[in-house]
């Protein structure tokens, strides 16, 4: 090998900066791609947000037809709060409910997919997914079939003398907290099989190793590490559990009504658009103030 | 490879030298490569060695374009070609996994860079390619249905088909079991020996840099520590750092008073020693005395110990048997442990643990090094491996 | 002891099966009452068994000019909404630029909001601005929720791509455009084919915003809601039924393709499930 020395820096011209033009076009490329897309969700998510918070400060008094005068009438709220109260609570109560009742099914399927399907995982995680192939209104309205008074599930329950003789799951809240659990139940299993999947099982026979019982490495071990999924598949179920209203129209009557059906009726039917529009608002707000409470307390703000 | 004319490459003459000047590369406040200058004559296998992180992946990426220098130049003979886009260059790489494209079969892989380049037909040259290559028949299969070293091969012939005036290998033996890298170590030199293409050849196997480089560079924090002929390298490092990543060395902290003959005469430990004057260094204040495991030599006690060899007295502390050879840890009087190796050549017997010794070297063997003030004795220590294996 | 020991290790996989039930049920009782001659027109019980419902599905003729609207409003919703959606993933993944996490939060927010204030927001903006609703407006609407999704899947494929490919193209003298055309495209096009498929499965079924910004606008949801009012014709079931075979058939073939792929080391695009919702 021959002449291999560092080489005297003398040949070295200093060397200018990089040339410009294809620089510049670099750094204009990013917002070039991204200009359509953030136009269309700054006009028609964004600004429709505003426009809402502007409907829901309307003077109450005035009509589609006569117009509305945006009059700040923060008194909308209270009154609405006052008068849709139990919409409001109940919302939270069946989504709530229906949230537990979805964790319960929900864990066992998302772990037994996740750790004991074998070759059966991937037919396993379609039929998770398959209901959602069709129509979300003609599932639920299958649900009026199968709870239907004449139906072979009440007349099983009334044999077996849990509900009476006269008694009913058609047009009751267990038809509604049933058919949101089964609904959104997909949203909260796919994430957390997400975080299920990744869990090494020999983290568990290390557990197991180490003298934890089964509770114990479910609640030492498994429960933790699966935290990123369960909190996001929460999230994903709760927060369009709340907002929904077809449930309700659908299996349940007016005493099971949510504040969905308040809001389209708001919208829809009486046209008073600075009530839709506060109690749409309110919703977001509640539903958002759970959501920051309950990361808070699970500690992991990154899931957003 | 005879076989590909110029015509159907449109091979320009070998353009010279790939000299890199005063190449510095930043990102951010952290400096990659560091004012790197180097000659690398055409047609040598050159092997930048070192850490991850050195910076020598950063200079290769600098010489395909896949990086723009903060600042100096790439030289390919007279023309700098530092701030031409990649395609524009005469150069290929062979990456790092390969990075074949899975969506194509064997064949349009190898052809990949003909056919960019406008050329028609390059059924020859692909079927000449995978020929040198030993892949004839796999044209038509998908990169991954071929084993690890069969995509390694076909990275090299979709590189070489468009006869580069350098190709650069980014680890390419990286992601191969020990005997397959071995294989193709010696392969990749019988190809770059046939195409007499300069290669430049990245890698953190001291091992494989060794064996396959005419010259290798040994970089570190984004600077060259020394660049040589593997062997004189090893033999004679220029620095500690080298010293113990070109294979390890026993380094002992001592002082150099100078001298003006052919001896410079060391104090290490409060004892004397000495090294030929064409081996130091360093021949004044703080130094390293340093000494190969292989070539210190254990002995019973100090009249067995050759005339001229100098030598430590200590005792056994730890033998590993590792087949061809035995490693010693031996402690001497201030407390460090030294490094030995000794063939299991049947000659001698093996020397049990707390057995006292006397380590001893030809003087002719040892080296001076420039030593940071209060820096203390550095060891070999045990081997994480055996000698003759790559990490 | 031997069956105590037994449930111990199976009662999970015995749970799961249950919920699968559960889950599978509603279904089962579609595709029976698309094969069911109902007792009057508000009976939802399984009456007398017929094919005529599979043999006449448009008897009903508005609900067959429903399923084409919803159709035709799917179909363009979709291509506005992967063309956005996949530029958008384009700059996220492939470029720094100052603004991301903006950027990133008006995508998300479009995931966590529910429908209902999505819906009645662009009900106010409309009626506010005047805009007639109709046809356009359901379109617009369906634009918007559909952009996050496609977002979202596309960057999930765009990321996990070995950004050494593009490089390798472009050392062996494929200029950008050429990668772009020969090496980047044919990598990513099967996140976006399955964002393609979500942004159209989750435009076909909307329900709630729609039923905000229709108008006089009737999509089979729209169609299906209004019926269950005056009840429902049989068909229904049988348009359930169909979509649900023909999703599972477009499953099937994704995930054979997707098999093929993975032997040839793609990642593979995260299945096409409907509002398969990923934090990000």
């Amino acid at each position: 090998m021959t002449a291999l020395a560092h080489v005297p820096t003398s040949t070295g011209q200093p060397a200018g900066p990089p040339p410009p033009p294809r620089h510049d076009r670099h750094r204009l490329l990013p917002y070039l791609l991204l200009l359509p897309g953030a136009a269309w969700l700054l006009l028609f998510f964004a600004v429709p947000l505003f426009q809402l918070a502007a409907a829901s400060l309307y003077d109450p008094t005035g009509s589609l037809s006569t117009g509305y005068a945006l009059t700040w009438a923060f008194g909308n709220y209270p009154d609405v709060l006052q008068a849709y109260w139990p919409q409001f609570a109940r919302s939270f109560g069946y989504a709530g409910i229906a949230l537990l009742l979805a964790l319960l099914m929900g864990y066992p399927l998302a772990y037994a997919i996740a750790q004991k399907a074998g070759r059966w995982k991937n037919l396993l995680l379609v039929c998770v997914v398959a209901p959602m192939f069709t129509s979300f209104l003609v599932r639920t309205l299958a649900w009026k079939t199968i709870l239907s008074d004449n139906g072979w599930l009440v007349g099983l329950l009334r044999d077996v003398h849990l509900l009476g003789p006269d008694g009913r799951l058609l047009a009751t809240p267990v038809a509604v907290v049933l058919g949101l659990t089964y609904n959104f139940l997909p949203f909260l299993v796919l994430p957390l099989y997400a975080s299920l999947e990744r869990l090494d099982y020999r983290l568990l026979e290390a557990a197991s190793d180490l003298y934890a019982s089964p509770v114990q490495i479910f609640r030492k071990v498994t429960l933790p590490l699966s935290m990123p999924g369960l909190i996001a598949g929460t999230l994903l179920f709760f927060i369009p559990a709340t907002g929904d209203y077809i449930n309700a129209e659908l299996l349940g009557t007016p005493n099971e009504y949510m504040i969905g059906n308040v809001i389209d009726s708001a919208f829809l039917v009486r046209l008073d658009y600075p009530q839709g529009a506060a109690l749409s608002f309110l919703l977001m707000a509640a539903i958002l103030a759970v959501v920051f409470g309950y990361l808070r307390r699970a500690g992991t703000e990154e899931v957003l | 490879m005879t076989g590909m004319s110029a015509k159907t490459t449109g091979r320009a003459a070998p353009a010279g030298d790939l000299r890199l000047v005063n190449l510095t590369k930043r990102f951010g406040i952290f400096t990659a490569v560091d004012d790197l200058s180097l000659t690398i004559p055409q047609g040598s296998f050159f092997a930048l060695l070192g850490a991850s992180g050195c910076g020598k992946t950063t200079t290769l990426r600098m010489i395909a374009g896949l990086e723009q220098p903060t600042s100096g130049q790439v030289l390919l003979g007279d023309r700098d070609i530092a701030r031409l886009r990649p395609y524009k260059r005469p150069v290929n790489t062979v990456f790092q996994s390969y990075a074949l494209f899975p969506h194509l079969n064997i064949f349009e892989n190898v052809a990949f860079g003909l056919r960019r380049r406008g050329i028609r037909s390059v059924d020859d040259e692909v079927l000449r390619m995978l020929a040198l290559v030993q892949l004839d028949d796999f044209g038509h299969r998908r990169p991954a249905q071929l084993s690890g070293g069969q995509q390694q091969r076909v990275a090299l012939a979709r590189a070489l088909i468009n006869q580069p005036q350098v190709l650069l290998l980014d680890e390419p033996l990286g992601a191969l079991d020990l005997k397959l890298r071995r294989q193709m170590q010696i392969e990749l030199k019988r190809i770059q020996t046939e195409v007499g293409i300069t290669f430049v050849h990245v890698t953190h196997d001291q091992e494989e840099a060794m064996t396959m480089a005419d010259t290798v560079a040994v970089m570190n924090a984004g600077r060259i520590e020394q660049l040589g002929a593997p062997a004189d390298m090893y033999e004679y490092p220029a620095t500690a750092f080298v010293a113990n990543f070109l294979g390890q060395s026993n380094l002992l902290a001592a002082e150099a008073a100078g001298g003006s003959g052919s001896e410079v005469p060391v104090t290490a430990h409060g004892a004397r020693f000495s090294v030929p004057a064409g081996r130091a260094r360093a021949d004044r204040g703080e130094v390293y005395l340093g000494v190969r495991p292989e070539k210190l030599h254990l002995a019973d006690s100090a009249d067995q110990v050759p005339a001229g060899h100098q030598h430590v007295t200590g005792v056994v502390s730890d033998a590993s048997y590792v087949g061809v050879s035995t490693q010693y840890l031996v402690r001497t009087g201030w407390g460090s442990e030294l490094s030995a190796f000794a063939a299991n050549s049947g000659l001698g017997g093996r020397l049990p643990v707390g057995a006292a010794v006397v380590a001893h070297w030809d003087p002719r063997h040892a080296f001076l090094l420039p030593r940071a003030p209060g820096q203390d004795d550095r060891t070999a220590g045990l081997l994480d491996e055996p000698v003759g294996a790559s990490s | 002891m031997k069956f105590s020991r037994w449930l111990a290790d199976h009662w999970v996989m015995g749970v799961a099966l249950l919920v699968l039930g559960y889950l599978s049920l509603p279904i089962l009782v579609v595709a029976a009452l698309s094969f069911n001659r109902p007792s009057s027109r508000l009976s939802y019980d399984f009456n007398e068994f017929t094919l005529d419902n599979w043999r006449q599905p448009c008897a009903t003729s508005d609900m067959c000019d429903a399923v084409l609207r919803s159709v035709q409003i799917g179909f363009i919703a979709t291509v506005v909404a992967t063309v956005l959606g996949t530029l958008m993933a384009f700059a996220l993944v492939r470029h720094r630029f100052t603004g991301r996490s903006g950027i990133n939060l008006l995508i998300f927010l479009p995931m966590a909001t529910p429908e209902l204030v999505m819906g009645t927001s662009l009900l106010a903006l409309f009626v506010s601005a005047g805009v007639p609703q109709g046809f356009w407006t359901v379109v617009i609407a369906h634009v918007m929720f559909c952009v996050s999704f496609v977002v979202v899947t596309v960057k999930a494929r765009l990321a996990g791509m070995d950004r050494r490919l593009e490089e390798a193209a472009a050392d062996l003298y494929a200029s950008p455009w050429q990668t772009f055309r020969l090496v980047t495209l044919p990598l990513v096009l099967p996140g976006i084919v399955a964002a393609a498929l979500l942004a159209f499965s989750l435009s076909f079924d909307d329900f709630i915003i729609t039923n905000f910004n229709a108008g006089t606008t009737v999509t089979f949801p729209m169609y299906v809601w209004g019926a269950a009012q005056r009840g429902i014709p049989p068909q229904v079931n049988v348009i359930g039924t169909a979509m649900f075979v023909i999703a599972l058939l477009l499953v099937g073939l994704t995930s054979l393709r997707g098999r093929r792929s993975r032997r040839a080391g793609l990642p593979v695009a995260p299945a096409a499930g409907r509002r398969a919702k990923s934090p990000t």
